[in-house]
């Protein structure tokens, strides 16, 4: 007869409760309902909003013709992107059947820009691309956030939501146990958010620079101790994909101030 | 018997016997790791057999790049701005728990509760998933660290 110790037992029965205990995610909420009365102010100023200077710089690159480029982009979606579409702006990141991988925004600004514009690819976060993204999700201003959680994409959230819940680096410890567990905590001087996407890339106030959502990500890892994921790795999409799913119904924010 | 009737129980014991708990870790143990054991909820050696000193204990127990308690729980250390509310407040927490239950907590609280966000200080590092690359095989705190934590935390009665 298999004869275990009380203390396994004990052990394993906390094992099992786990899936019966994990905190149900409640209503999302912005990281703006997080951060402090006089960030939100600087966030709503575009002209206290040190996000805005990425904005203008994506503008900039949107607009005019890039030396290595032989169109613009605005010769397609319109000056200032004006032709660009918010509803589908906020779907970001998709799933593609055709190529069957996750598509980020960065992705698609990246590709329709090698492919229409003659220039040279940007490889993802690269100071260029954030500044085009921040441009382009700031036109979808206050849309609500819509990625699609059917078919398919079903299957890759599941995959999202395992890598957000697993403990990693010497800090131990999984997004979602401070995301979901303790939002509205203090660690330290600051309130602990949800963890939301809808406001990225966003302005931190801890580094002074303009940060895209994969960016914040490992830099999150960095600070567990832990070694982030490569920026294109299906990891860091899966990640991308499931954290902006939680972020649907929040109306974009992007360039949110945050810490 | 059934096969499907002990599936679960197998599955458990799997989980549970130290082959998954190597094939999750990573490296080997480095040799100054000193092992410690459970009794009664709690380590009643002291790590590598060391004494705490409680003064550096606090010290460390208030610096954000040491043990950083503070990140998570209330202290009463004077002068600190700001403490963290995810941990409960560890004034009195000697007269709350004996020395040897302090120093589970503190080593690998996970030992109690599976569910803790708390790290655990002086915990196995084959356990740790993806460290950082200039933390592979460390600890978050040497064992000196962790015996001067516990004895500061001793002296709050």
């Amino acid at each position: 007869m298999i004869r275990i110790n009380k203390t396994t037992l004990l052990f394993c029965s906390f094992l099992l409760a786990i899936p019966a205990t994990a905190v149900q995610a409640g209503e999302a909420k912005s990281g703006y309902d997080y951060i402090k009365p006089a960030s939100r102010a600087m966030q709503d100023d575009e002209f206290e909003n040190p996000g805005m200077i990425a904005v203008e710089r994506g503008q900039g690159l949107f607009n005019n013709l890039q030396d290595d480029a032989d169109r613009a982009c605005a010769e397609c979606h319109g000056k200032d992107g004006v032709k660009l579409d918010a509803k589908n702006i906020a779907r970001y990141p998709v799933y593609s059947e055709d190529t069957g991988e996750i598509v980020t925004l960065q992705n698609r600004i990246s590709r329709c820009r090698d492919g229409n514009t003659g220039s040279k690819p940007l490889p993802t976060d690269h100071p260029q691309l954030v500044d085009l993204e921040t441009f382009v999700r700031n036109r979808a201003s206050g849309e609500p956030v819509n990625v699609h959680t059917d078919g398919q994409v079903a299957d890759l959230l599941q995959q999202g939501e395992e890598l957000y819940k697993t403990r990693y680096g010497l800090i131990d410890m999984a997004c979602y146990q401070c995301h979901d567990v303790y939002p509205g905590q203090m660690i330290r001087g600051q309130k602990i958010s949800q963890g939301q996407g809808n406001g990225f890339p966003a302005y931190r106030l801890d580094t002074g620079e303009i940060t895209s959502l994969n960016q914040r990500i490992q830099q999150c890892l960095s600070l567990m101790r832990a070694e982030p994921f490569d920026a294109d790795s299906e990891e860091s999409k899966l990640l991308e994909l499931y954290i902006m799913s939680r972020s649907n119904g929040l109306g974009i924010e992007t360039p949110a101030v945050r810490y | 018997m059934q096969l499907h009737r002990i599936l679960p129980l197998v599955l458990v014991l799997l989980a549970c016997s130290p082959l998954s708990v190597m094939a999750r870790g990573q490296g080997s143990l480095p040799d100054d790791y000193c092992r410690w054991e459970v009794v009664d909820y709690g380590i009643v050696e002291p790590l590598c057999g060391l004494a705490g000193d409680a003064r550096r204990g606090s010290m460390i127990a208030s610096d954000g790049s040491r043990g950083n308690c503070l990140a998570c729980h209330q202290l009463p250390i004077p002068d600190v701005e700001a403490y963290g509310t995810i941990g409960p407040p560890l004034a009195g927490i000697a007269s709350r728990l004996s020395v040897p239950m302090i120093r589970l907590r503190v080593v690998d609280t996970r030992n109690i509760n599976p569910m803790s966000i708390m790290p655990g200080f002086y915990r196995d590092p084959r356990l740790i998933n993806r460290p950082g690359e200039k933390y592979r095989g460390r600890t978050f705190l040497t064992a000196q660290q962790v015996e001067d934590v516990i004895a500061y935390l001793a002296t709050l009665k």
